[in-house]
């Protein structure tokens, strides 16, 4: 009888599927515990690379909590593909849809904000323009500005205190966190992402750059919201981590 | 892709470790004993970063091995070309001294179960074993070494030897082979087979690569030793007696120190490197 692939794999994710016949210890006795070998290592080395992706998740529910769900998220969704660094993408829609947690309603939006660290720490390298560029333009050339920023360079919007969340659980003598709505703005100036708060109208500002809007068109969607905006605090923001990669100008379209 | 030559064609035969990144600095300011580097080829697959960064830095001073763990050669279904594109332009790049993968499959139905499965030693298996090899050899551009696993059990179906099965894959592909001697301890004492027997039989003419790593220890459900290749200790005292033995009948070898888990300081991981120094004096011509 052969051990087919598809019988040693769905034995492999269900602990209880029977050991696939055909498989002995080398002297005739059925392979037995030997085949939870297997199962013990894509567990605990999947469940390993999710504690890594998301600590705070695992404070949050706390450690045996976190290896429990891990287990049943690496059945439901193992990765799709060999790099582990890109595993877990479906772990934040995961946790909006699990029911034993949805009193912790923070949880989804806290793991979208982990994930964003770790795509920004894998994301391409890009050269960022001097602040000179920018203070040489004409108001005009201003006005019409359009930004490409770095790969590197991720906002996530929440509903909850995303970032007070993050900094409480990661940061020694981090305050508790606020009730109220956070936008988190990923920045990697170099090597490690880091997480700036932004106010809600820094953050219209930023969605509308993102989305390829002129930055006259970005401020005014920002002082729209709030009259006092200040433009100047969020590019100095931006141009201090080398977030802007690219500046087009001049054209209107 | 690089048109220059590669600084470092040939890996020494000399100690190497696997590449920890909390290693970086160690590395950068006294590397002795160690010559040479191994990294998984997965966890270098990023757009851009520190890893790649470390890596352009390193490549300046060290040869390099690019070792997968994520191609599933022994897989039954074809190849995954994403991944082969991902290997292929890693090693453009970085130009590596040596390629290596294993003997076992770990994507199946389009997921990736990160471990390294065995597989069934036949006829069947040979010829896609064999056809996995010339494919990733011809996108590549270069030769290949295939890195004999750690069993925890046997196929009944099994019709060849996993030596003989090596050495066939081997002739039919002109891959070279990586000689895992902490896996053949552990594959000996859980299939209870001699591990010396398995060296007689082995290819050595063809081993381009000697890896050693630590194990665990544990039983099965008979109170049988059941040795697991864990990655995360010293490399055992049988291991070491067992790589004197087959040194000294293939002759000196690049020699790699795998800890990949519990990874400790680069002092411990070096002095584990200055015992694998002192097996290659041993045998230095």
């Amino acid at each position: 009888m052969s051990v087919t692939q598809t019988k040693f794999h769905t034995a492999l994710l269900d602990p209880d599927q029977p050991v696939p016949l055909g498989l002995s210890d080398g002297q005739g006795q059925p392979a037995g515990s030997r085949f939870a070998v297997y199962r013990n290592n894509v567990a605990s080395s999947l469940t390993e690379a999710l504690e890594i992706s998301f600590p705070v998740i695992a404070k949050l529910i706390g450690a045996e909590n976190f290896k429990a769900i891990s287990g049943l998220f690496l059945r439901q969704h193992p990765p799709k593909v060999p790099m582990l660094s890109q595993y877990g993408d479906d772990m934040p829609a995961f946790l909006a849809g699990f029911k034993p947690l949805e009193h912790i309603k923070y949880l989804a939006d806290t793991a979208r904000l982990e994930q964003a660290m770790r795509v920004s720490y894998h994301a391409a390298d890009a050269a960022p323009i001097d602040a000179h560029d920018l203070q040489a333009l004409t108001p005009e050339d201003m006005a019409t500005a359009r930004f490409t920023f770095a790969p590197s360079a991720l906002l996530v919007r929440s509903p909850w205190p995303i970032h007070g969340i993050w900094t409480f659980n990661m940061q020694d003598g981090a305050p508790k966190p606020p009730a109220t709505a956070q936008s988190v703005l990923v920045l990697r100036p170099e090597f490690d992402p880091d997480l700036h708060l932004l106010s809600e109208p820094a953050a219209i500002c930023m969605l509308a750059l993102m989305a390829g809007e002129t930055l006259s068109n970005a401020n005014d969607a920002a002082l729209n919201d709030d009259p006092e905006f200040d433009l100047a605090t969020l590019l100095g923001l931006l141009l201090a981590h080398g977030a802007i990669t690219q500046l087009k100008s001049g054209d209107t379209a | 892709m690089l048109d220059t030559p590669p600084k470092f064609p040939h890996l020494p035969a000399a100690p190497g470790v696997g590449y920890k990144p909390q290693h970086f600095g160690d590395i950068t300011t006294d590397a002795r004993p160690v010559e040479w580097l191994e990294i998984h080829a997965e966890n270098y697959m990023g757009n851009g970063g520190r890893p790649l960064a470390q890596l352009r830095h390193l490549a300046e001073n060290f040869a390099f091995s690019v070792h997968g763990v994520g191609l599933s050669i022994g897989g039954e279904l074809p190849l995954d070309r994403a991944h082969l594109a991902r290997l292929k332009h890693l090693c453009d790049w970085l130009q590596p001294a040596s390629f290596s993968e294993h003997l076992a499959w770990s994507t199946h139905d389009a997921h990736f179960l990160n471990d390294l499965l065995p597989l069934p030693y036949t006829d069947a298996t040979l010829t896609r074993v064999a056809d996995h090899i010339d494919q990733v050899q011809d996108v590549l551009g270069r030769q290949m070494l295939l890195e004999n696993p750690s069993s925890y059990l046997a196929f009944d179906e099994s019709t060849y030897a996993e030596t003989d099965f090596l050495d066939e894959v081997a002739k039919r592909t002109g891959c070279g082979l990586l000689l895992d001697v902490n896996n053949i301890f552990v594959s000996a004492t859980n299939l209870k087979l001699d591990p010396h027997d398995y060296v007689d039989a082995f290819a050595l003419h063809r081993v381009g690569e000697i890896h050693l790593g630590g194990h665990d220890e544990d039983e099965d459900d008979h109170g049988a030793p059941l040795l697991i290749d864990s990655h995360g200790r010293e490399v055992a005292d049988p291991v070491w007696a067992l790589l004197d033995y087959t040194l000294e009948r293939s002759g000196p070898r690049p020699l790699l120190v795998e800890w990949d888990a519990n990874v400790p300081d680069w002092p411990v991981l070096a002095d584990e490197a200055t015992r694998a120094a002192n097996a290659l004096q041993k045998v230095a011509a």
